[in-house]
């Protein structure tokens, strides 16, 4: 946890909730930045990534749009799209808020956010590409990193394809 | 009707006014998804109970598919006879009637019309006359047959069986994969910019896979030199290609310099993502099949879904995905099927690419419906074959669609 609360052993909320929004902030960045390289190592080790639609969700059915468990699967997820997907030159815009933090234990919390995702063509075709929230466990070792993401978009449609990651 | 004319080659070109014309789509409506063709409507696993049903279209019509009471199934066209609104709202659900939320007209399962609010007035006032028929503007019927949990729709009376539709060649290849009933496990739409014959174009076009997918082509999990073939039927309109297991280690794409040419510095680190029980049982690792006129179904390694083509427009197409295993499937099973979700759909290692591509070709073209493509690979003909370096299922496509196009 990033720091004793003045009691000395339960962490400051205020600090958590700084850090968690901090922790989000600079994945966002990252991706609209294409620095999709640093992408895995928001995660932990194991961690995983998962992405679904709430309709799905709502009906209880697993079917992810994409899921990686574990780093290795996130890292074959970027080479795969720098080295063999096709997809036209476009970018993200990332746009995180509402974030709910609530500690697990003394080591873990669980955040919920909202995020919009503008996507930008080569052209300047902007599109809102896709709207929902993260659902995120996150582990404060060193820094805070996730131990589980979940990306519930809300609408069930996605435009021509998701390369990158939401 | 059309005053277009085909280019005098026949099959090996296709002229690109057959993605453009707004008056060609109208004419597709009428002639192809509410004529004699048989249009996937959902798996009977979504209205496995009595009185469920889901929403859907054939074509740009809106349709409800219900199984009532008693199990049967039916499908009708979500028009109140009333003033023409939508019957049911909801995309899925159980329901005793149906009532139109506008006046409260009432419709069962079957889509017959069963009250008119107030159609006898109240007090003796007002209500419609005696001799009033609005049944005359009842929602269409569509008659409703499954084949291996598939349930599809016709308006057409004159149409033949489901079976008979499909045929002997391709009928066996849709059984070789609905061997179980299926569980689902959960959909999502992609939309793509093109017309929708260009998704179907791609689908049967056994040639582009391990050239534009490089996913496939990388890995060695598809590549024309493996085993495979592609089965059609004769009248061109449904097709089926496989590939089998046999992992190739030849190097015909690093020889020809291809794009898509394996690459010692990429190798998977997680490639357990692509491990395959062959629960068919006959080696094949990708079997891909189409049904005219918008009907996908997909075999890849272990992941098994339907894929609905919906036109909505002569730009825009919705790829409607439901991705199913088996209703006994255990644990590691179902798990290798959502990891192999990752090779399809949107995100899709090895789909993600033919939303862009075929809206390349509705953007190239657009100056040109002069022009036509050149589909000469394999030759001239539509048949059956072993080699995938064909576009035999292409042409197969262009052959149905003139003969229900008259063009």
């Amino acid at each position: 946890m990033p720091t004793k609360g003045k009691s000395g052993s339960e962490p400051d909320l205020f600090s958590l909730q700084l850090a968690v929004e901090h922790l989000h902030a600079r994945y966002a960045h990252a991706l609209d930045a294409d620095q999709l390289e640093d992408w895995p190592n928001f995660f932990t080790e194991n961690g995983t990534y998962r992405i679904t639609t709430a309709e799905n969700e709502a009906r209880g059915l697993p079917l992810p749009v994409l899921y990686a468990e574990g780093r290795a699967m996130l890292r074959d997820r970027v080479q795969s799209l720098r080295h063999a997907n096709i997809y036209e030159p476009q970018r993200y815009r990332h746009i995180v808020s509402s974030v709910l933090v609530k500690a697990i234990d003394r080591s873990r919390v669980s955040s919920e956010s909202n995020f919009l995702v503008i996507r930008i063509m080569e052209n300047g075709e902007t599109l809102l590409f896709a709207s929902g929230r993260y659902v995120d466990r996150i582990v404060f070792s060193d820094e805070p990193q996730y131990e589980e993401r979940v990306v519930i978009c809300d609408s069930r449609r996605f435009d021509t394809l998701l390369a990158i990651p939401l | 009707m059309l005053e277009r004319s085909w280019p005098a080659e026949g099959l090996t070109r296709v002229p690109y006014w057959v993605y453009q014309d707004v008056d060609l789509y109208r004419e597709e409506q009428r002639r192809i998804f509410h004529g004699p063709t048989w249009n996937y409507l959902c798996l009977e696993a979504e209205i496995a109970e009595p009185q469920s049903f889901v929403t859907t279209f054939v074509g740009e019509m809106p349709v409800v598919v219900t199984r009532d009471a008693a199990g049967a199934l039916h499908a009708f066209e979500n028009r109140c006879a009333h003033r023409g609104a939508l019957i049911c709202m909801q995309s899925r659900g159980k329901a005793e009637r149906f009532s139109c939320i506008y006046h409260n007209w009432t419709y069962d399962h079957a889509g017959n019309l069963t009250s008119v609010a107030f159609r006898k007035g109240i007090a003796g006032k007002g209500g419609m006359p005696a001799d009033a028929k609005p049944e005359t503007q009842a929602p269409k019927k569509l008659r409703v047959e499954s084949v291996h949990g598939l349930v599809f729709g016709t308006l057409s009376k004159e149409v033949s069986s489901l079976e008979s539709y499909i045929g002997p060649e391709i009928l066996p290849r849709i059984k070789r994969v609905m061997i179980k009933p299926p569980r689902l496990l959960g959909s999502y739409t992609q939309v793509l910019p093109n017309n929708w014959k260009l998704y179907m174009d791609n689908v049967k076009d056994t040639y582009h896979a391990s050239l534009l997918h490089v996913f496939f082509t990388r890995f060695r999990i598809n590549r024309l030199t493996q085993e495979g073939g592609v089965f059609v039927s004769p009248d061109g309109a449904h097709h089926c290609t496989y590939t089998k297991m046999i992992e190739d280690r030849g190097d015909a794409y690093e020889k020809d310099g291809m794009r898509s040419a394996s690459s010692q510095k990429f190798q998977l680190e997680a490639p357990e993502l692509l491990e395959q029980v062959d629960e068919l049982g006959d080696g094949v690792s990708i079997q891909i099949l189409s049904l005219f006129p918008g009907f996908v179904l997909h075999q890849i390694r272990n992941s098994l879904a339907a894929r609905q083509v919906v036109p909505k427009g002569i730009d825009r197409t919705e790829l409607h995905w439901t991705l199913f295993g088996f209703v006994d499937d255990d644990e590691p099973m179902t798990r290798r099927r959502l990891m192999q979700a990752n090779l399809v759909g949107p995100a899709g290692y090895i789909s993600m690419e033919d939303g862009a591509a075929t809206g390349f070709v509705q953007r190239g073209v657009a100056a040109s419906p002069d022009r036509a493509s050149v589909i000469e690979m394999g030759g001239s003909g539509v048949g059956s074959g072993d080699s995938r370096i064909t576009e035999t299922a292409v042409r197969g496509l262009w052959k149905a669609w003139r003969k229900y196009m008259d063009v």
